[in-house]
């Protein structure tokens, strides 16, 4: 499990207009990009400096690749970072107020407490 | 001595500032009545004339984040540049620049660290929504310099609410001890029960108005004693995935000294319970 590092991809993503647009059209690209290029950069460091052991399970990888919300929540992904990313991605494609954020919510109605650990 | 004028315990919305400025055939149909209940409680902050705010919030991973992240940590800036990208995206909250003032957080910071609180401290911080929040409530002139108190109730490891509570009783001490003749106001925000990204979220109600309910007489009546025989880090899970916020208002209550609110109101929003108390700990005159 690599908790931590699917938090940094859900964080570094929705902090930047450009990557949560890219993200949003082409899920598989950025994903593999961004394991390659970003995922060992520690924020507050020059860029030389980087992590070097830091990468996707195969389980995460595929969740983020294929946007399945459901998948990060069972996997511990925090719960706030993924919906906020969510939300800046897929509130402009339902008509209702709050549409995307009560479909997001049925979609995980078959967890029951306790939710899984977000401890990282 | 200072005078420690208000303590303001509240929930903070960030659908506020947005919702406020709707044109009345735009609005909602809570619109008014939540108005009309933060304008009240402004008026609890603006009759105490405070000249300085201690704000206690808590990042939403903006600026704090896994690799190094504190527990509690006080601002120390002359100035705190305000809400972030995300939020105006979200929320449509402005950009702010909040004064601050830098005298107060060195006191609370030297003077904390020497009651055994290893606080963190920013030179640079950028505060978000939690910060501003009662800043658009109750002070929307955003006049008065500050001291950003942030707390971590939303990466676990988190403290546990006796250490809230404490940290609370311990700014007490600090306010009350601080030799300056200034009124202070301190500000503290929080949630009740609340879910984000889970299940439960964005319901007709909070998600447990029974836990609300509860948590509502716990605060009004100062009773924190009632409060930490239920909760603990392990029970706020059922109440909310995001219920941990109610730390929050356990630390504004420990601040309180467990006294009764001299105001307490609060309005049932369609996601969450909005809930505002303010003590005056020298009286209402003071």
């Amino acid at each position: 499990m690599s908790k931590y590092l699917v938090n940094k991809f859900l964080y570094t993503i929705d902090r930047d207009p450009e990557l949560v647009e890219r993200y949003r059209e082409d899920p598989e690209g950025t994903v593999a990009w961004w394991e390659a290029e970003k995922a060992g950069e520690i924020l507050n460091l020059p860029s030389g400096e980087r992590t070097t052991w830091l990468s996707f399970t195969d389980e995460e990888r595929q969740a983020l690749r294929t946007h399945d919300h459901v998948a990060l929540f069972a996997m511990g992904a925090h719960n706030f970072l993924t919906l906020t990313l969510w939300i800046a991605m897929f509130e402009r494609d339902f008509t209702e107020p709050l549409g995307m954020q009560l479909d997001y919510a049925a979609k995980l109605s078959h967890f029951a407490l306790p939710y899984p650990d977000i401890s990282t | 001595m200072a005078n420690l004028v208000a303590i303001l315990a509240t929930t903070h919305h960030p659908f506020y500032y947005r919702t406020s400025r709707l044109p009345a055939e735009e609005a909602p149909p809570f619109a008014a009545a939540w108005v009309r209940k933060v304008e009240a409680y402004r008026e609890t902050l603006t009759r105490a004339r405070p000249d300085v705010l201690v704000m206690v919030g808590s990042d939403h991973f903006h600026q704090l984040w896994l690799d190094n992240m504190p527990q509690f940590l006080v601002g120390k800036a002359p100035f705190y540049d305000a809400n972030y990208y995300n939020e105006e995206r979200e929320f449509g909250l402005p950009k702010l620049l909040l004064k601050g003032h830098e005298e107060l957080s060195a006191y609370i910071l030297r003077e904390g660290i020497d009651r055994d609180f290893d606080l963190a401290f920013s030179n640079e911080l950028r505060v978000d929504h939690s910060i501003t929040c009662p800043i658009f409530t109750v002070r929307p002139q955003n006049d008065l310099p500050i001291v950003p108190i942030y707390t971590n109730i939303f990466a676990p490891p988190l403290p546990r609410p006796e250490r809230f509570v404490r940290l609370g009783r311990t700014i007490r001490e600090l306010v009350d001890a601080w030799p300056s003749d200034l009124r202070v106001a301190v500000i503290g925000t929080g949630h009740l029960s609340l879910e984000l990204g889970g299940p439960r979220q964005f319901g007709a109600h909070g998600p447990d108005p029974e836990f609300d309910a509860k948590a509502v007489e716990w605060i009004a009546n100062g009773d924190l004693e009632g409060c930490l025989s239920e909760v603990t880090l392990d029970s706020l899970h059922a109440p909310g995935n995001a219920t941990h916020g109610f730390m929050d208002f356990m630390l504004m209550m420990g601040l309180a000294d467990g006294r009764k609110a001299d105001y307490a109101d609060n309005l049932d929003l369609f996601h969450t319970m909005e809930a505002y108390f303010t003590w005056y700990p020298n009286g209402v005159g003071a």
